[in-house]
């Protein structure tokens, strides 16, 4: 299932790591997060294991540094608040330009930023290299209760529809000489949310009908179980193998 | 199969009142034989709506009989009705309505999937249900990226798969440019499946279907050769149905497509 995808966070690429089963790339990510999680911070170079073993990744998957870089950025706002751990934390501190660092906080802080950037990068290269059909395929493989993949389902099938329809009605208003720049101005816009909410209630009907039509009795049908091959299991096996060696390797050297 | 004789669909004093007391249909009679093309038309609010989803029981309880192909459709019965509605196959006015999931094959493949067919054999329900409406090479395809046109083929597609016995069609030409209308034209005439069309588009019935009703205020007012009927401007104005300007039934049935 490769054609039509216009999602951000997919890179149409033939990689290696694009061929493997969605539901063997969660489980492989999944782990390595547990693993990184569970990683002391002051074990700096398991950090820079971890590093590394993404870099080694992101190579095979044919993702450009620059490409993950830039929507990695979507983790700033979180990391910001971890600046100002240093300046509140308690305990022992250093001073540094001038500024005395609680270095308690820095440990805080450097936890935050390397386990949040490893998991979002993770969490990125999985999105690049599968699509969103494929992730909710795997998951339902894993076994994942089916009302959750299904309301995913309609999600990813409707959301390009209400974008659509919620775009035609702001070009609406802006034809009308509507003009959003102060706070009070909002009620349109909020009634514009409300009509929406509607439109998809009365859609959400009309899907029903449409669906007990053809025969729906309440449960999807079930799409073909193919298990992934068992090779494809022992390749991504590596990532969380690999990743829990070097925490084990920097817990032993420490 | 088929006895000949067995009407494709056969509705018998339809009665039918919303929840608020309104009657929609008072007595609908309606005989459609294997292998017609039947236009219904009808003005706003007349019940062609409310008729068409009683064909597949989706509406029932206001006394009448429906059967297609010679199974009643009996609501309470639950492997009859699975039955009725994959012989009726309905296509909604909105291709966005009908269909709901991620890929044109997948959701082609949903009705057949629920009526039991697996594995090759449904692989084979949906290649052959996109080629009957020329949309093969979009079977992966999301439907959002889809032109209106398309997305209105692949909705007759995914009723095709369930191998109806007749299709209902829900203002099959709304909103179509003209080339799509045409598109659709072709393939709905090239299938061998009975037709009944709703719709307000009177030159697409006269094309399409030699037969023609009109439902006004929940009963059936006419039914007659569609040429005949819309050259009867006394019925025609006298149920709000109206010919493009300039248009002339006649003429047009003569220059009919050989």
């Amino acid at each position: 299932m490769g054609a039509g995808h216009a999602h951000p966070l997919y890179l149409d690429r033939a990689g290696r790591v694009h061929r493997l089963a969605a539901e063997v790339k969660i489980v492989a990510v999944l782990l390595f997060t547990i693993v990184v999680v569970l990683t002391p911070p002051t074990s700096f170079w398991a950090f820079l294991g971890y590093f590394v073993l993404l870099a080694a990744v992101s190579v095979a998957a044919a993702i450009p540094p620059l490409w993950l870089l830039k929507r990695a950025t979507i983790e700033l706002p979180f990391v910001l608040l971890a600046v100002a751990l240093p300046f509140l934390g308690h305990g022992e501190r250093v001073d540094w330009l001038g500024m005395s660092l609680s270095i308690e906080g820095l440990h805080g802080a450097w936890n935050i930023f390397a386990k949040g950037t490893l998991g979002v990068l993770a969490s990125l290269m999985l999105a690049a290299t599968t699509t969103m059909r494929d992730l909710i395929l795997g998951l339902d493989r894993l076994r994942v209760p089916s009302v959750f993949t299904q309301i995913a389902t309609f999600m990813l099938r409707y959301i390009d529809v209400l974008a659509d329809d919620a775009r035609r009605m702001r070009i609406a208003r802006l034809s009308r000489g509507y003009d959003p720049r102060f706070l009070w101005q909002v009620k349109a816009f909020a009634v514009g949310v409300g009509s929406l909410f509607l439109r998809s209630y009365e859609r959400g009907e009309r899907v029903y009908l449409a669906m007990v039509s053809r025969g729906y009795t309440g449960r999807l049908p079930h799409v073909a179980r193919d298990r992934a091959p068992a090779g494809q299991w022992a390749v991504s096996a590596a990532l969380p193998i690999v990743s829990a060696g070097i925490a084990i390797a920097a817990a032993v050297l420490a | 199969m088929i006895d000949v004789a067995t009407p494709a669909l056969k509705v018998s004093r339809l009665h039918y009142a919303y929840p608020d007391g309104r009657a929609a249909l008072r007595g609908v009679d309606l005989t459609i034989a294997p292998g017609e093309r039947v236009a219904l038309l009808g003005p706003n609010g007349a019940g062609k709506t409310t008729l068409v989803l009683h064909l597949n029981g989706i509406l029932h309880g206001g006394g009448g009989t429906v059967e297609v192909s010679g199974l009643p459709v009996t609501p309470a019965d639950r492997a009859a009705i699975a039955e009725i509605r994959r012989r009726v196959g309905i296509v909604f006015q909105d291709p966005d309505d009908q269909l709901f999931m991620p890929t044109v094959a997948e959701d082609v493949a949903f009705g057949p999937a629920n009526a039991g067919v697996r594995g090759q054999e449904l692989d084979d329900r949906v290649d052959e249900a996109l080629a009957a409406v020329g949309m093969s090479e979009h079977r992966d395809h999301v439907p959002h990226h889809l032109s209106f046109g398309q997305r209105r083929r692949v909705a007759v597609a995914t009723v095709l798969a369930m191998r109806p016995e007749i299709l209902v069609l829900d203002e099959p030409s709304s909103n179509l440019d003209p080339a799509s209308r045409r598109e659709l034209a072709e393939i709905l005439e090239s299938l061998p499946v009975t037709v009944l069309m709703v719709t307000h588009d009177l030159p697409y019935a006269l094309e399409l279907c030699p037969r023609s009703v009109i439902l006004d205020t929940g009963r059936i007012v006419a039914d007659g050769d569609t040429a005949a009927l819309l050259s009867d401007r006394e019925l025609m104005r006298g149920h709000r149905l109206e010919l493009p300007f300039g248009f002339d039934p006649v003429a047009a049935a003569a220059s009919r497509r050989p």
